[in-house]
Formats: structure tokens, sequence, C-alpha cells
């Protein structure tokens, strides 16, 4: 089984990836890496990762999403976070990416911020 | 009561760092450890064998890694070797500077650091260097 299943749906121009398992080096980095690479291919600009599904992440984890904010925002698009756990918080708190990622709780909220 | 210390040998390939967190969470498991040190040493785990695996030996399949893991009484600790050329870590840039935040990479010493109650680097005297952390129970 893979380390990290990302399973892709649309609401109107907004591309949400429903991620599970783990985003940690090696595989599961890459996995994200190679999606948010063909949604930028096919002009999708506007992505939300939904992380309910994803119960670990390590620092190769954190600089993957780090790398797809980056990439996004060089397309002039947006990448936000969804349903962090709160470990995860406490690493994008530790190390203060809280203050970089646009972080939602609800895909209502997210979906909204589009706007 | 189990042996109070493991030590592992792996080779220096990606796969090593899951190998390694396994057996770390054996060892927790088999120490009676809590949840939290759990996480912090699978954390810690994960992220020393990493470094050592890309950073130390450079991905070398001829090197390893020496890992051991030992219940102390006063908590778990954990040793991670490599056989690189070493590094000062003073001069790791801190990832949380605002210059080095959009960085892809430098963030694992900071998660050992934070997860983990002590933190030291050394030259091994074989050659390599050698990272001990201790979790307190």
């Amino acid at each position: 089984m893979a380390e990290l299943n990302i399973s892709e749906r649309q609401a109107g121009d907004i591309t949400i990836l429903d991620m599970s398992g783990k985003v940690t080096i090696g595989e599961g980095s890459v996995a994200l890496r190679t999606t948010i690479r063909r949604l930028l291919g096919e002009g999708k600009k506007k992505i939300i990762l939904n992380l309910s599904g994803v119960g670990y992440v390590d620092s190769s984890g954190i600089g993957e999403f780090v790398s797809s904010f980056t990439a996004v925002n060089k397309e002039n698009g947006s990448l936000k976070l969804l349903n962090l756990t709160q470990k995860i918080q406490d690493l994008l708190a530790i190390t203060k990416l809280l203050t970089v990622f646009d972080v939602f709780e609800s895909e209502s909220e997210a979906l909204s911020s589009y706007k | 009561m189990s042996e109070k210390k493991t030590e592992l040998n792996l080779v220096s390939r990606l796969e090593s760092v899951e190998a390694a967190a396994a057996e770390a969470a054996k060892f927790a498991e088999r120490h009676d450890f809590g949840d939290d040190v759990k996480f912090a040493i699978d954390m810690a785990v994960r992220e020393a064998v990493a470094n050592a695996v890309k950073h130390g030996n450079l991905l070398d399949e001829t090197k390893q890694v020496e890992i051991s893991f030992e219940n102390r009484g006063e908590g778990f600790e954990i040793t991670v070797r490599d056989f690189g050329a070493g590094f000062s870590v003073e001069e790791v840039p801190d990832p949380t500077n605002p210059e080095n935040l959009l960085k892809a990479n430098g963030r694992g010493i900071l998660f050992m650091r934070s997860f983990m109650d002590e933190v030291v680097w050394s030259n091994h005297a074989g050659g390599g260097m050698m990272v001990r952390m201790l979790k307190k129970r």
C-alpha cells in the first residue's frame, strides 16, 4: 500500500486534494510533489490540501508543503491547508510556518477564502 | 524484563528510516514508554537516521548507519552514527529565521531538538558523526 494516498476533486476552479497516510521522506513527499506539478501543468492554481487523513509528517514532508506552496505561488496561484491534526499544527508552529500558510478548519471557509 | 539495549546496523538508503523507526517503536513498547515518549522518539529516530543516510553517508550504500536504543531508567536514549565527513551543528542555518522559512530543507535538527530533552553531536573516535539523544520518561 502506498505511504500517501491522494484523491482529487474540483469545487469550481478550486482543486481539493484529500490526502491520507504519511507525508515523509521518500515516497510520500514525492507523491505530493508529482501531483502539484501535474496540477500546475494543467493550469490548476487554486489548491487546497485536505490533511484530515494525514497522521504523520516529518521534516521532509513539511519541506514538501513549503515547496508546493512556493511552486504554486510562482504560478500566481494559492495553496491552502485544511483540517490539520494537532500534531501537524504543532510542527507548523515549531517551524513558524503557521505564519506562512493559510490554514482552515472548515472546507467551506477554505473555499470562500478564494472569493 | 526485556534487554536494556538494542543495536542495529542499517544500509544507507531511505528505506532504513522506516526500518529504524519500526525497531524504536518495538523497543519503546517492550519497555512501557508512554505515548508522548513514543511519538518523540519516532520523530527523532526518523530525522536522525534520515540525516545520517542523506547528509552523513550521502546515500552511499557501502556505508552503514549504526543505531542504538537504550532504556536508561531516566528515559529512552538513542544514538545514531554515520560514516561521513561530519559537520558543525552551529553552522546549520536556523530554519525559523525569516530568510529561511521558505526553504525546502533544514528542519530535521530543529525537530530533534524540539522533541527530545537532550541532543548532543560528537565526532566518533572511529570516524563519522554520532548524535546522542535522550527523552525522559
